[in-house]
Order: C-alpha cells, then structure tokens, then sequence
C-alpha cells in the first residue's frame, strides 16, 4: 500500500476496497450458511436408493417432493406443530408482558433500587441454555426439589414432569432464561423517548399508567415487534429444554418439538427426510416472521 | 451510546413542581419487582447452596439450606473426574468462543465499514441478503452443516464447530450501525487527502473509533458461541472435543446410572457460570449499547 495519491489510482483503488473488506467475511458466510440451505434443500429433493441387496452400489436418485409428503403425513409432524404453536400462544405474551411492565417500572421515577433490579433480572440470560435447564431440571425433580417439597407439605401434589405439566414447565424455563434479554431491549428503547414527551403529558394532567400505556408504549413499538419476532422464531426453534428435559421426563418424546424430531430422523440415519424437515421449518419460521411484521406494520398505518 | 448516556437522568421529576396524581404507588411496584428478582434469583441460589453439599446430602437435606460444607471436595472430584474432562471442556469452550468471536468481530467490522461508509454498486442487495442471514436461525443450519462437513469427511473436529461460529450476520448489522454512527465522513476525507490508503484509513483510524462498539459486538458473539448446544451436539463424537454445555449435558443424561455425577454436574453447572456472569455484570454498559442499537434502529 503506497502512500502517494495519483489521480488515476484513486478511483480505482476506492471502488475494490469495500469488496475487499467484505470479502473476508462474506467467503465463510457463503460457506457456511447460504451453501448449507441450498445445500440442505437440495438433500431434501434426493433420496438414496440401495440396488442389489447387501453389497449392493448406494445410489442418489431425485425424489421431487416426495421426502416432504413423507414427512407432512407423519403423526409427530401436525403434532410438534400444534405443541410449539400452543407453547408459543401461551409463553410468548406471558414473557413479553412481564418483560414491558419490568421495563416500564425499571423507567418511571417510582422504582426504587433500579440498578440493582436491572443487574438481577439480566443476569438469567447470561447462563446457557442448556445450564438453565439443568438447572430447571433439578428443581422439578420429586427427590431434589424444595419447589415439589413446598408445594407437598401444601397438599398440592403435581407431577412438574408429567405429561400435563411439561411443556409449562419448559416454558417457565424459556420465560426465566429470556425475560431480562427482552426487559433491556425495551429498557434501551425506553431511554431514547424524549423525556418532554412524558413531561407534557403529566402537565396536561395524564397519571403514570396512562403515560407508560398512551405515550411510551406506542413510542417504542419498533422494540416490542423485534421482541416479539425474537420469541417467534426461538419458539419455533425449541430445542435445547426439552432435550435436556428427555433424560429426566418421559413424557418429553424424541419428536417433542419440530426440531427435535429433525434431531431424531438424522441420528437415524433418515437424512433426506431430516433435511426436508428442517427446510420447511426454515421456511415457515421465515414466512411467520414475515407476516408478523407485515400485520404489526399494518396496524400502525 | 452517547444519547443513552446523556438520556440517563432525562427522566427524573423537574425540581419544584409537585407530581400530578399518585399513579402507580411506590409499595406495590417495589413489592412486585422485589418477588421477580427472588424468582430470578432462586434458581442460581439453589445451585450455590447444593453445589456445596455432598451427593447424600443433597438428596437428604432442605434444598435452600446449607448442609455440611463440601464445596472444595466436589471441587476436587469435578477436576479430577475421567482424568481432568472437565478442566478440557472449559479451555474448548473458551477456544470456540474467544477465538471464534474475536475473528467474527474484526471480519464483521471489516464488513460492516464497508457497508457503512463505501457508495457502490449492490451495496444494499448484499446487506439485503446479510440481513437474511440473521433470520435463518443457528439451530435450522446445524443439520445441514453436518450433512455439508459429513460430505467432505469433516464432522468430529475442532473446525466443524470453529468455522461456523465464526459467522454472524447480526454482528455485521451491529457494526453497520455503529460504523455509521461513529466515523464521519470528513475524517476518512480528511485522511486520504494526507495520502494515507484504504486500508491504512480502516487500520488506524475507523477500528479505533469503532472499538467500544465492537467490545459490544465482541461480547455478543461470545455468549451466543459459549452458549451453543445443538452444533457440538450434532457434530461432535470426541467427548475430548466438547465444550462445556455439552458435556454437562451427557454427565447429567447419565445421571440415572451414576448418581454420584449429579454431585459434579451441579457443581460444574457453577463453576462455568461464573466467568460468564461477571463478564456480564461488569460489561453492562456496553451490553445495554448494543441492545439499544439493535432496537432503536431497525
């Protein structure tokens, strides 16, 4: 690189530098996320055959479509389907509205102690995931667990494990896990509205709910859709918990959720099928995602 | 993170003018946001309290009371366990996630500045389809990344899970926002007229400026590698391979078997934790940053 500047260089130079900067990035990001879908889709058009017995050639044929047909009439398909769509119906707004209040007390001038809060409902999202189901785990354990002992010696006896309770009690997990991650992004959104805002409405008479409610709520809605389109997408991507839940729950099935059960269909081997799986949970988590901001942008305007 | 440091105090009442209306009534907000932080904080309570109890204890004494200390003996026997795994699984995980983060931040800021500051044909096409990188979600390309390294004989290796990581989208997207807030344009101009080169300008100048954004940049990337279950799960057999997610995970799935490893997965469930939270709290700030960035502007 030289340091003296003719006219005819500069130009030149100038138009190869960002792709010069871009391209170390962009290689490994071809590589290793846009070959991998295509590569995936192309997988899940492909099957392979066996000819001849035993020792027979192992042959790749395409298949079309056939793979995904396979996978659609499978029962565990509707049925993982249907359960991350109630977990999320049910999870997600319970999470999202604990995280919005925090954030609006954590806010107003009410909250005592706010740094000290703030610090404590964060520091969940800096465990793994797979250490706060462990966790979790543990604690809804009958033997091990002072939450099953306190609800006993109240005669409550619930099987956290059971086949009713699961799934509520992997979502307790996900809400403690994220509901801190979700309270600061709204919390950072919130410190951006102009405090006059506010300020002008307490003058014109407006009480504390009707500010957080009618004005700061309304201001940050770009943060509330991010957050809401974050949780859609982990939703449907439910995977870690209830695998981990599998070594202590049986009521959680290699086919619990959409990507366990691509989980299950490649450790068997059933490739094809396992990658048409995951292409059509890609798809449909790109397509909700998609219509989630198109119906939360649509009700603004 | 300038306005964010500056909108602070914005919110506190104007001295001298009563406050209109009670509103919401300090005990009861107190009150409620008091129980929430006990609900966060259970958890990682009840693990420090078993962490120091043996494994008869654990089973026989009140989960939130301390029972007889045995914290340096399951120390111990977590190290000591299957010839020191433990103490392995943490170094990979510091490798996948230190080194992997590190590289992903100086390539994402190398690309984010190109995105923010160059004029050029495709620019927005390019960041178009960056930006559908983060919707593809890590766990829908785990699969196909297996059948991808399976392919050519790859799976089982430190790379297998390494040069995924590397990638992050969201990271670009960070830096674009933060390279446009941070470098003005009269800088850059100002330094190629002294004749310094393209390179020379990034080097020296704009990854300065960039740096306490790409310190948020940096912790991001770290936590989510650290935190990454399903990539090691799908690629790696090699127990010596493991980062330490992962090999708690197959210590506590055998625990029916050996109960004695409940002991050590609850205690190794700690000791990898707090690294990992004191970075956190310490580092705040910067977090706080990034999650503005993120929300604020999209």
């Amino acid at each position: 690189m030289t340091t003296t500047r003719t006219p005819a260089t500069t130009p030149r130079r100038r138009t190869l530098a960002p792709f010069a900067f871009l391209a170390p990035f962009l290689i490994p990001f071809v590589l290793f996320t846009l070959v991998p879908v295509g590569y995936a889709f192309w997988q899940s058009l492909h099957r392979t055959e066996r000819t001849g017995g035993t020792f027979g050639r192992t042959e790749t044929v395409f298949a079309g479509f056939e793979q995904y047909a396979d996978v659609v009439s499978e029962p565990f398909f509707v049925d993982s389907l249907v359960r991350v769509a109630l977990f999320g119906l049910v999870q997600i707004p319970v999470m999202l509205a604990l995280a919005l209040a925090l954030a609006l007390l954590l806010d107003s001038a009410v909250a005592r102690l706010k740094r000290f809060f703030r610090l404590v409902y964060f520091v969940p999202y800096g465990i793994p995931g797979v250490v706060a189901a462990l966790m979790w785990a543990f604690l809804y354990d009958p033997q091990l667990s002072p939450v099953v002992g306190l609800l006993r010696s109240a005669h409550l006896d619930v099987d956290l494990l059971g086949p009713g309770a699961v799934l509520f009690s992997i979502g307790n997990v996900v809400t403690w896990t994220y509901t801190g991650y979700n309270m600061l992004i709204m919390y950072a959104a919130l410190q951006a509205v102009p405090a006059d805002l506010s300020e002008a409405a307490r003058v014109d008479g407006a009480g504390a709910w009707t500010i957080a409610l009618r004005i700061k709520v309304p201001v940050i809605r770009p943060a509330l859709v991010l957050t809401g389109v974050f949780s859609l997408i982990g939703t449907f991507q439910l995977f870690t918990e209830p695998q981990v839940f599998r070594a202590i729950s049986t009521s959680v099935t290699s086919t619990y959720t959409p990507n366990l059960a691509a989980y299950s269909l490649a450790s068997s081997d059933r490739y094809s099928e396992a990658a048409a799986l995951s292409v059509l949970l890609a798809v449909a988590t790109f397509a909700l995602s998609f219509l989630f901001l198109r119906f939360t942008a649509r009700r603004q305007g | 993170m300038t306005l964010l440091t500056r909108t602070e105090g914005a919110h506190a009442p104007v001295p001298g003018r009563p406050r209109r209306g009670p509103g919401l009534s300090a005990v009861p907000a107190f009150v409620f946001m008091a129980l929430v932080a006990g609900y966060m904080l259970l958890p990682v309570y009840w693990l420090l309290v078993s962490a120091t109890k043996s494994q008869g204890d654990l089973v026989s004494t009140p989960g939130l009371l301390l029972a007889d200390w045995h914290l340096g003996e399951n120390l111990s026997a977590l190290f000591a366990q299957q010839d020191g795994v433990y103490a392995r699984w943490l170094l990979n995980s510091l490798a996948y996630a230190g080194a992997g983060a590190a590289i992903g931040t100086l390539l994402a800021a190398m690309a984010g500045y190109a995105l923010a500051v160059y004029r050029f044909k495709g620019r927005e096409a390019v960041f178009s389809v960056i930006l559908g990188g983060v919707l593809v979600p890590a766990t829908a390309l785990a699969l196909p990344l297996f059948l991808l390294f399976a392919e050519v004989d790859a799976t089982n290796t430190f790379w297998s899970v390494f040069l995924p990581s590397v990638v992050s989208p969201f990271s670009v997207y960070l830096a674009r926002i933060f390279a446009a807030a941070s470098i003005p344009e009269e800088v850059i101009e100002a330094a190629r007229i002294d004749g310094a080169g393209e390179w020379t300008i990034f080097r020296t100048i704009a990854l300065r400026m960039m740096s306490p954004a790409l310190v948020t940049v940096f912790l991001f990337q770290f936590v989510v590698i650290w935190n990454n279950f399903l990539l090691p799960l799908i690629m790696l057999q090699d127990e010596r391979l493991y980062p330490v997610t992962l090999g708690l995970f197959t210590w506590q799935s055998q625990t029916s078997r050996v109960p004695e490893l409940q002991t050590l997965t609850l205690v190794g469930a700690l000791v990898s934790v707090v690294p990992i939270v004191l970075t956190f709290l310490l580092l705040q700030r910067y977090w706080r940053a990034g999650l503005a960035a993120g929300a604020v502007k999209s």
